[in-house]
């Protein structure tokens, strides 16, 4: 019997041990070592941002689902991995600490014959002074990237539409929170989220809602910008993100690395070196995302980390970690197996494996200050790896050592993304776009990196069904209920 | 009656080069047939870009 241990239940984690469980069956046993009791939603963070959901209906109990799919779940999160066991035993193991209810950190070491890194991003609010430290979310300001926090942000919302209402204006500033953010989609979706509440409110008038962010170009979205094919043009993203900003009255701070948060004020970095403030009445800033911060141990106890890890914490794949300049990245440098290169039986999957560089081109200001979007990987190409993992290593358990490993490079993956623009069923929208490919191929396609026939955007109510329907789709799937195998990631 | 997007745009600011809707652009975002047109059309490239992507 072989043992496949998943590290992080999120998108990726989850949909990579689900997968394994189904093609492994009784005959192996999958473990899953993630520290919540609940799964989330979290795209649809941003709905209970705004008071339009409950945490309740982002989230659900993990124990069931494991339990129905025959997978040995362990509440708890890993601190270490021995991939080459100890001096006494060749097993590799990882050490977990448990924070399940009444064995709060209690340690375990678990054996494994095949590992995935599914540990997704540590938000690290410490990084920037007055966000947060190292335990979290600062005083100052909100977040939408947990359901906890999300609940917390619409508490703080709530209260700045009663200044409203009483005549009170409010400056509300949303988006990045340092010059080496990722996940500015989800900083875009909230910002137009309160716009809309905010007129639903009957407050907007009340209220200067302001966008900023480490985006060289409004539309980066941290994947270089992209260009989609409208009446007939290849248009930028920046034309329609500025028109959107535009349209809903929403002014913009860009190429900006907010270096301190104090109460009701940002301070911050301009790509062209100068510094500016910002006065707030509620901010909503996206943190830096790091490794969840995992250690390597040799067999004789010695740290590996660096062998293991990047810099950042991600774990290093079959990625080219040596492009070097803007100048000499090829979509090639992309990884396709997401096996780390010193260890066969580990791999890394979502956000927790280590890019080869950024998609965005890198910027940094004259005083050397990198500011410039670290690239996203969303929740699909985070599913589509987390599947393609499992299939390699379900292939090695079943077929023998040797088989082929499955691809999903990002690199020759499209996404589909649909930032949430306001909710309502007759009066939301959102930008439903796709990306083909995720990373641009300028050798494949000249000018753009993309395909422009398979790269649109268009905003409008069918966004926000589509948007919808998949928050529904995909917690259907999570729970594993009747034909979730169908739902494509 | 809603003030037109293009009065957002302040000359020679930041928005000024960027395009804004018209009021018949901004109906149909909330149309609900056109829409449901919508709809099923966005569905489809998307599932084409998920089979592609796969
Ligand atoms: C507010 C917000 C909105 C978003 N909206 C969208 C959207 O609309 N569309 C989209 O495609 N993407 C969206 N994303 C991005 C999407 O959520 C991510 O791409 C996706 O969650 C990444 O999956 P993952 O499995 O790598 O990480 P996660 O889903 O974060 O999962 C990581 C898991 O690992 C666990 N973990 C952490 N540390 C440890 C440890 N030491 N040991 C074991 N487990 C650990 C965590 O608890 C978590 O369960 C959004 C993100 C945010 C923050």
């Amino acid at each position: 019997m072989a043992r496949l241990v998943v590290l992080g239940g999120g998108v990726s984690g989850h949909t990579a041990a689900t997968f394994a469980a189904k093609w492994l069956g009784s005959a192996h046993e999958v473990v899953v070592v993630t520290p919540n009791s609940k799964w989330n939603w979290i795209p649809s963070n941003i709905w209970v941002g705004v008071g339009e959901m409950s945490k309740e209906e982002v989230t659900f109990d993990l124990a069931p689902v494991y339990a129905k799919a025959g997978i040995n779940y362990k509440q708890a999160k890993a601190v270490s991995i021995n991939p080459e066991g100890v001096e006494s035993s060749d097993k590799p193991f990882v050490t977990i600490e448990y924070t399940l209810a009444g064995r709060e950190g209690e340690v375990e070491n678990v054996e494994y014959d095949y590992l995935i890194n599914a540990t997704g991003p540590k938000l690290n609010f410490g990084a920037t002074e007055g966000l947060g430290d190292a335990n979290g979310l600062g005083e100052f300001t909100v977040s939408v990237c947990t359901a906890d926090h999300a609940v917390h942000a619409n508490e703080e919302f709530q209260k700045c539409i009663q200044k409203m209402k009483q005549g009170e204006r409010q400056k509300f500033l949303i988006g990045t929170g340092h010059g080496m953010c990722t996940c500015q989609g989800a900083a875009f979706e909230y910002i137009f989220n309160i716009e809309h509440e905010l007129k639903k409110a009957g407050v907007r008038d009340m209220a200067d809602i302001k966008w900023i962010s480490n985006e060289s170009f409004l539309g980066d979205f941290g994947v270089g910008g992209l260009h989609m094919k409208s009446m007939g043009f290849a248009v930028s993203s920046k034309i329609f993100a500025e028109s959107l900003f535009t349209e809903r009255d929403v002014d913009w701070i860009i190429g900006a690395h907010v270096n301190k948060v104090e109460k009701g004020k940002v301070h911050y970095e301009l790509l062209d070196g100068s510094m500016g403030e910002e006065e707030f009445d509620f901010s909503m800033l996206i943190p830096p995302f790091a490794g969840v911060g995992l250690k390597a141990y040799g067999k004789d106890g010695s740290d590996i980390t660096d062998t293991v890890f990047a810099p950042n914490g991600f774990m290093k794949v079959d990625a080219n970690y040596s492009a070097g300049s803007y100048e000499n990245w090829s979509a090639s440098d992309w990884p396709k197996t997401y096996q780390n290169p010193t260890y066969s039986n580990m791999f890394a999957c979502g956000i927790a494996f280590a890019p080869p560089h950024p998609i965005s081109k890198p910027m940094s200001s004259p005083n050397g200050t990198p500011i410039s979007p670290t690239p996203p990987r969303t929740g699909m190409p985070s599913g589509i790896i987390g599947k393609a993992v499992a299939h390699s290593i379900c292939d090695r358990i079943l077929k023998g050592e040797n088989a082929p490993l499955h691809e999903a490079s990002m690199a020759h993956m499209g996404a589909a993304c649909v930032a949430s623009a306001g909710k309502g069923i007759f009066d939301g929208t959102a930008a439903a776009m796709t990306i083909y490919p995720v990373v641009p191929d300028f050798e494949k396609y000249p000018g753009t990196g993309r395909d422009t026939d398979y790269t649109f955007g268009e905003i409008g109510l069918a966004g926000h069904w589509i948007k919808h329907i998949l928050h529904h789709l995909f917690i259907w799937k999570a729970k594993l209920k009747a034909g979730w195998t169908m739902i494509p990631e | 009656m809603e003030k037109k997007a293009e009065h957002n745009i302040k000359a020679y600011g930041k928005n000024f080069t960027t395009m804004t809707p018209g009021k018949f652009a901004i109906k149909l975002r909330t149309c609900k047939i056109w829409q449901f047109i919508r709809f099923i059309v966005i569905n489809i490239k998307m599932l084409i870009v998920v089979r592609k992507s796969h």
